[in-house]
């Protein structure tokens, strides 16, 4: 029993500890940016492996969800005879909560992942120690562009993944189902509001590519520097972002849409 | 509490007094002096688990000594501010055992790496520079190869050529011979002694291959167990009167450090089990 307590004890302090190395190493990213200005090339090579190598993957779910979405909701909304607002439907329903968390959960799996991988790699055979031997920080070098990437590709990705959803829904529900043309957009362009749904939306998609991105790279730099142990850290980077998305998603939700 | 000696001896660029360090509560150094003399090959000899990697890093910075000092060029490396310790490691070469060559650059970008990252050289001068390098190290025709496509030999050669690309005035080699080919052997080993003499370099050779290190070095110190054990001349050590370094020396399977781990009597162990 005393051994149990002890134990819950050590891994209480050990998880403290991490919190508060990662406060620290976000700080230290947060001081590379400036030398991202001078070098504006670091940044856009991870732009283009951050973000724009995930696009299909948002692109293709994007359309996904949408399509789904729009089956459903049309099902639901045929009953009462109100089909003419499925399109409002699937725009809030993606531009608010589907747009911002699925892109942000596909977003940890696809780029997070490989971010957590691949700088625990490069520890693993002391690239990082190498760069620091050469008097380059690697933090500042190798963590700072791939941070900053994902944190300005989440939002961007989340706006293409909700315009996709949008014309998935609009598919499923005017072309193949029937719904007024006509009506999908204009209630939709009367229902949606910019700052209410769409600002909101593009708030949590910072936050959660601020959250994802950050575990994704502190969890590499963080990573026991053996196979295993790269391993680990990416399976911690996909399963803390989920929770850590999910679970903002319900704080912001609440103080967005909460009155 | 501790009595640290200035050093005395300018002709040394690396000097090392009352070192001790330890981690995860194993003592690795306990007291260690070393002198790393300049425009020599120092090598520093041990068995495996010694800490002789851990030395290296300590010399570079990347560990601080819990007593004791580590000075390079007369200046206290655990006491630099961040920016004169990044200052002091651009005059650094590091070979490291694995190469730590960047995987997402070519060899050429490699070596071009610390090129790029602290001077402002027009991208002409940059190639010249590399070409330079590389040809010093036999690989200009391998520029474009990725380090996936090196065989381990050429690329702890294009790391060489990396450390150098700064002109230092010291680089310290990580087990370089470890897992190479005689061929691959012969050239790295031919290449250290070359580069040290052609450059005017301080070189320090941390190794356990005993034959290869002792070909090239001026001076080797034999660590043991958080100690320095035996310190002289290749020649001069081979006919030490300390047992624990004859052994080292030659390779003996038997001596002062035994073959057996320690265990209870053989013949007890083999009769007294409870299955």
């Amino acid at each position: 029993m005393l051994e149990f307590i002890r134990q819950l004890g050590r891994g209480g302090i050990g998880q403290f500890a991490k919190l508060g190395r990662a406060n620290l190493f976000m700080l230290k990213v947060l001081g590379g940016f400036p030398g991202l200005v001078r070098r504006p090339g670091l940044l856009v090579a991870q732009l283009w492996s951050v973000g724009v190598l995930s696009l299909m993957i948002i692109v293709v779910s994007g359309l996904f969800v949408g399509m789904v979405l729009g089956l459903q909701v049309y099902n639901t909304l045929v009953d009462f005879g109100a089909e003419e607002s499925l399109g409002v439907a699937v725009a809030l329903s993606i531009v608010r909560e589907l747009g911002p968390v699925v892109t942000a959960l596909l977003f940890a799996g696809r780029a997070g992942s490989a971010l957590a991988a691949e700088i625990g790699l490069m520890k693993a055979t002391e690239q990082l120690s190498g760069m620091e031997m050469m008097a380059v920080d690697p933090i500042h070098r190798v963590v700072a562009p791939r941070f900053l990437a994902g944190f300005i590709s989440m939002p961007l990705l989340a706006a293409i993944f909700s315009a996709v959803g949008i014309y998935g829904g609009y598919f499923v529900g005017v072309a193949l189902l029937g719904v007024d043309d006509g009506a999908y957009w204009s209630q939709m362009q009367a229902k949606v509001d910019l700052f209410d749904d769409i600002l909101n939306g593009v708030i949590k998609s910072l936050v959660f590519g601020w959250v994802v991105t950050w575990i994704a790279v502190f969890e590499g730099y963080d990573a026991i520097p053996t196979s295993e142990g790269v391993s680990r850290a990416t399976t911690r980077t996909v399963v803390y972002a989920a929770f850590a998305v999910l679970g903002l998603d319900f704080v912001l939700t609440a103080l967005m849409f909460g009155d | 509490m501790n009595d640290i000696p200035e050093p005395t001896d300018s002709a040394s660029l690396v000097s090392i007094r009352g070192l001790r360090f330890s981690r995860g509560g194993r003592t690795i150094f306990d007291g260690v002096d070393l002198d790393i003399p300049r425009g020599k090959v120092t090598a520093i000899m041990g068995p495996s688990g010694t800490g002789k990697t851990t030395l290296l890093r300590l010399i570079g910075g990347q560990l601080e000594p819990e007593a004791g000092s580590v000075r390079v060029d007369g200046q206290e490396v655990a006491r630099l501010s961040r920016g004169a310790l990044y200052a002091l490691r651009k005059r650094m070469g590091m070979l490291f055992q694995s190469g730590a060559l960047l995987t997402d650059l070519n060899v050429f970008d490699n070596v071009a790496f610390p090129l790029r990252e602290h001077t402002e050289l027009p991208e002409a001068m940059i190639r010249d520079l590399v070409l330079m390098k590389l040809q010093a190290v036999g690989l200009r025709g391998a520029r474009e190869l990725m380090p996936s496509e090196l065989s381990g030999g050429m690329a702890r050669r294009i790391a060489l050529a990396r450390a150098i690309a700064l002109d230092p005035m010291m680089i310290m080699y990580d087990e370089p011979f470890t897992g190479q080919d005689p061929i691959s052997m012969g050239a790295l080993v031919e290449l250290i002694r070359l580069l040290n003499d052609a450059l005017g370099l301080t070189s320090i050779i941390v190794s356990h291959d005993v034959k290869e290190t002792a070909a090239i070095s001026d001076y080797i110190y034999v660590i043991s167990q958080g100690k320095v054990v035996g310190q002289g001349t290749p020649d001069g050590l081979q006919q030490t009167d300390s047992d624990w370094v004859r052994q080292f020396m030659q390779g003996l399977p038997d001596g002062p450090v035994p073959f057996h781990y320690p265990a209870t009597d053989y013949a007890e162990d083999l009769l007294n089990h409870d299955a």
